[in-house]
């Protein structure tokens, strides 16, 4: 793999020069380096680009690595991976994502991810991503995540993007079956003239499923970021999503939850809070010493961690 | 010491807040500061620590006219403040708060040690986030700790620390404030009501209406004060007050 390979991977997936256990990496749209487990078969798909992450129930505290990275201008890469876990399994997936291009050319890379969680299964998502280098091309990420969560299954989403990607459509969908629960923590941060468009649909069919939904946003100079979900309760099922974002600048958000009870028992709850950083906020961080820029930066670290 | 000179504060709208309050705040010493609701105190406070900027008058530390500093420049040279009403966070934890007070970063014992001043247990609470999950009481005492952890504090200003606080812990900011006072080359200012924190004040300023009614040493000061507290609260005067 080449340079800015390295140094994305090291952004998006705590490489060290290495991963223990399973990983594919993607680099440009080839295979950069891949290896299974025992209990974890990585193969390529017959059917299109991409990969069919098997994970056995025996695989209880490994992890797998799946990063695909984007290192110059005029590549789009679209890729298919599906990940099926299998019952009882515990693991956590690494999938980030980094685009760097340091011409005019755009620099794309669009995963669909699709998992499908056996009962019982229990998955720790985590999936960052970056956009890197000096060009003038746009770097773009199109992350689609698409779950099925039979019984009891348990899938925590941590989902990160903190600036450099200059256009992202996200978009995430579940279904989820009796008593499986999802959390989805998102963070997104963009910059200078950047957009971010995230979409959230969740459809809660199984008795006494539940869904936390946790979105957490700064817009900051001019950039602009939509935000919509719909939690759909079928069900006797809990629901809760929260959206907050802090403008900074000229930034502006444009938020839409939606919620849809479909049975008496269904328990859904939103909140959302879009606004600037609090006066007393910066004040009181300036009480301890702080500059403004300072108060202000350590106040969007704190709401972004 | 801080010494402030004539200091006046006039709102926007007209309003005078603060009028020719001249004060010194001397080292090593307990000064609290008492009053009727809306006398100025809060204001005084803010003004002392930055907060507001005075239309009139100087303020001086250990002799530096510092009337210009702003809340930053005050806050490194050892101005400290504890808020009446604690700001909350979404994100920032109580060691984060503590940390960016103290400089650095903290070992487990130093946080357990600031909690266990205001009565918490740092198992519990070093990483709670400073949110809205935190009750009255609970805000109000992490407040409190990060002024405590501040170094170098040449002075630190606590606003009506006693309020939202339980008995228990009350008892133990008394001590708190009874071992800050003791240390050398600090000065200690408490905006209070409460009896007990005016009994080990070293002096005791009254502020009423914008004006210092009365200022000097606590034994001076404090029995006029409580005979004019029960006056006050003569059954007689309640009486003629409701009709």
């Amino acid at each position: 793999m080449n340079k800015v390979t390295e140094a994305l991977l090291k952004k998006v997936s705590d490489w060290k020069g290495d991963f223990k256990g399973a990983y594919n990496i993607r680099e440009n749209g080839q295979c950069a380096g891949r290896r299974s487990s025992e209990n974890i078969r990585i193969e390529n798909k017959t059917d299109g680009p991409g990969l069919v992450i098997h994970i056995s129930s025996a695989a209880q505290g490994e992890t797998v690595y799946i990063p695909a990275c984007v290192t110059r201008g005029n590549v789009s890469d679209l890729v298919y991976n599906d990940f099926y876990v299998g019952e009882g399994a515990d693991v956590t997936i690494v999938a980030g994502c980094g685009v760097h291009t340091d011409n005019e050319g755009e620099a794309e890379h669009d995963g669909i991810h699709r998992f499908f969680l056996e009962k019982g299964a229990h998955v720790l998502y985590r999936e960052k991503h970056v956009g890197t280098g000096s060009g003038t091309g746009l770097k773009k990420i199109n992350p689609v995540t698409d779950m099925e969560l039979k019984e009891n299954a348990v899938m925590e989403m941590d989902t990160i993007q903190l600036g450099g990607v200059d256009d992202t459509k996200r978009v995430t969908k579940a279904v989820l079956g009796e008593g499986a629960r999802l959390v989805i923590h998102e963070r997104i941060l963009t910059d200078g003239e950047e957009r971010a468009n995230t979409d959230f649909e969740v459809s809660m069919d199984g008795e006494d499923s539940a869904v936390d939904l946790i979105s957490r946003s700064v817009a900051k100079d001019n950039s602009y970021q939509e935000y919509h979900s719909r939690i759909k309760g079928n069900c006797r099922c809990t629901g809760h999503s929260e959206c907050d974002a802090i403008l900074i600048g000229n930034g502006k958000v444009n938020a839409a939850p939606e919620l849809f009870a479909g049975d008496l028992d269904a328990s859904l709850i939103h909140e959302a809070a879009i606004g600037k950083i609090a006066g007393e906020q910066i004040i009181k961080l300036r009480t301890l010493g702080l500059t403004e820029q300072e108060a202000e930066q350590k106040i969007v670290e704190g709401f972004l961690k | 010491m801080l010494t402030l000179e004539g200091i006046g504060w006039q709102l926007d709208e007209g309003e005078e807040i603060l009028r020719d309050v001249s004060l010194e705040i001397p080292d090593g010493k307990m000064t609290v500061v008492t009053g009727p609701n809306g006398g100025g105190k809060t204001s005084l406070a803010k003004i002392i620590a930055g907060l507001a900027v005075p239309t009139r008058g100087k303020l001086y530390l250990d002799g530096e006219d510092i009337t210009e500093w702003d809340i930053t420049e005050r806050a490194r040279h050892g101005i400290s403040y504890a808020f009446q009403q604690p700001v909350r966070f979404k994100g920032l934890s109580v060691r984060d708060l503590l940390e960016i007070s103290a400089e650095q970063k903290l070992t487990r014992g130093q946080v357990c040690e600031y909690l266990g001043e205001v009565g918490l247990c740092a198992e519990e609470y070093v990483d709670r986030v400073v949110d809205a999950s935190l009750s009255g009481g609970e805000g109000k005492r992490i407040e409190i700790a990060t002024v405590l952890a501040r170094k170098n504090a040449r002075i630190r200003v606590f606003d009506e620390p006693e309020a939202g606080i339980d008995l228990w812990s009350f008892s133990n900011l008394v001590q708190v404030f009874q071992r800050l006072k003791q240390r050398s080359g600090e000065a200690l200012l408490v905006i209070s009501h409460q009896e007990r924190i005016l009994e080990i004040a070293d002096r005791i300023v009254v502020i009423a209406d914008g004006k210092v009614r009365t200022a000097g040493e606590r034994e001076a000061i404090l029995p006029g004060l409580l005979a004019g507290e029960k006056a006050d609260r003569c059954p007689q005067r309640e009486r003629s007050c409701s009709e």
